[in-house]
């Protein structure tokens, strides 16, 4: 199932993909995706969900940004929640920014607490998977505590959306095409089996030294083609199966 | 108890002290950094860090005392208190990624139970914090040491990000971190914010 939170005439509600095209929600109504606007799909929790994003986790990106060799280990930075926005929502280019680009991501929400996990096991944790576009302003980029916070964690500039797909109904997460379209020009494609560090691998690599809590999230990194967008750019960063995240550059 | 405010995310600071800075010296210039930081440096300690007052703490091996003072949002801009943290960490001597293996282990964040307003705690640019370990003093930590203010690192944080109704910002930790190991007991302390105890245990194999 497809699970989305929406604001439906001034009221949040959870909702759910209904034929296809509507959304049913929580309270019956079916409404057209037209006559809300999306949140994260991600249930509120009493305490900050833990946001770990993954950086050149693809072999051709993390070619693409001058690195001789892949990772040998995860490399990986933390988000606060006001980083994230919903589908068909607003991301700001800072007025002084010469290089703001997308990353299509394929976001992992954690389902029950997981603390050493065997990759074996990994998949029980897991509660469904959502789309995110993680974007940086690479202008602003130090080389401390890299990707730091300037470039990577700024206010809505993490969509996510529009969708929550139930695990079961995602058979194999590496084994989707990932796409993102700039005014509707494809300009970056790629494929989860890629990725240098697996799904299964992250959740058992994570929760040997902490535990990941339901809610939490793992965003696992994006592949080569990342481009300059400017204010006024439609970008669509899209997971096969998963949905269409779309976002406009302001 | 943690206070009811502190509810969000809680940010720390790298290199927000002089002695941090002064310890790097000529290094800051040198690969792999090339240049000093311009901005504030920012990290997340997620949920999963966080301890009570007077809790265990469970540790894989020695770790590093990180004493210092978080400011508790009430709004983007406005603070509602400060309250004590000890941020801790593995030992580790590199500030180019973000150190989540090292400081994001569960329970390495205790958090003080006692949160004051500006009226009640002071300037923040007059705290002095002491360490203990087992009784001993071994640390005093001085924020009239800090490189950006609280005031000044709020403005400059805010210039990227805002910071919301419980969210925490940690001042820094000075150079010269105690490290403790499991059967110690850290005391961190300052007559405004009362004291902040906890006691290290050895990992579960």
């Amino acid at each position: 199932m497809k699970h989305a939170r929406v604001v439906y005439q001034g009221v949040v509600h959870a909702a759910t993909e209904k034929d296809g095209w509507r959304l049913l929600l929580d309270d019956g109504q079916l409404v057209s995706p037209d006559a809300v606007t999306w949140l994260p799909p991600l249930k509120p929790l009493e305490k900050p969900r833990t946001i770990l994003a993954l950086g050149l986790n693809y072999a051709d990106h993390a070619k693409e940004l001058a690195f001789k060799a892949p990772p040998k280990e995860p490399l990986v930075f933390l988000k606060g929640e006001r980083a994230l926005n919903g589908h068909r929502q607003f991301t700001q280019r800072p007025a002084d920014a010469t290089f703001m680009h997308y990353e299509c991501e394929l976001a992992v929400v954690i389902g029950r607490a997981a603390k050493k996990v065997k990759r074996d096991d990994a998949y029980d944790f897991i509660a469904g998977y959502t789309a995110a576009n993680d974007y940086a302003i690479r202008d602003y980029l130090e080389n401390w505590y890299r990707p730091n916070l300037r470039v990577k964690n700024r206010d809505g500039a993490t969509p996510l959306g529009p969708w929550l797909v139930d695990a079961r109904d995602i058979p194999n997460p590496m084994n989707l095409a990932l796409k993102t379209t700039v005014n509707g020009q494809v300009t970056q494609s790629g494929h989860t089996k890629d990725m240098i560090f697996d799904v299964p691998f992250l959740v058992e690599y994570f929760s040997s030294f902490m535990t990941l809590n339901p809610g939490d999230l793992i965003l696992t990194g994006t592949p080569d083609g990342v481009v300059d967008c400017q204010a006024g750019d439609v970008v669509v960063t899209e997971i096969e199966g998963i949905g269409a995240l779309m976002n406009t550059i302001s | 108890m943690i206070p009811e405010m502190a509810r969000g995310t809680v940010y720390g600071t790298l290199m927000n002290f002089k002695g941090e800075l002064d310890a790097l010296g000529a290094k800051m210039n040198a690969a792999p950094y090339n240049a000093p930081p311009k901005a504030p440096v920012l990290y997340v300690k997620p949920a999963n860090t966080w301890s009570e007052n007077n809790a265990t703490i469970a540790v894989p091996g020695e770790v590093e005392i990180g004493a210092t003072v978080a400011m508790v949002m009430k709004s983007a801009r406005e603070i509602a208190g400060y309250v004590l943290m000890n941020d801790l960490s593995l030992p580790q001597d590199s500030f180019y990624r973000p150190p989540v293996k090292f400081n994001c282990l569960d329970g390495f964040l205790a958090i003080g139970e006692r949160m004051r307003s500006r009226n009640e705690a002071g300037d923040p640019a007059v705290f002095k914090l002491e360490v203990r370990i087992n009784g001993s003093l071994c640390q005093t930590v001085r924020f009239s040491q800090l490189v950006r203010s609280a005031d000044q690192l709020l403005a400059d944080v805010s210039e990227f990000m805002t910071l919301g109704p419980g969210d925490m910002l940690m001042l820094g930790v000075d150079v010269g971190r105690p490290r403790a190991k499991a059967g110690d007991r850290i005391d961190i302390s300052m007559p405004a914010l009362g004291t902040l105890t906890n006691t290290l245990v050895a990992e579960a194999a």
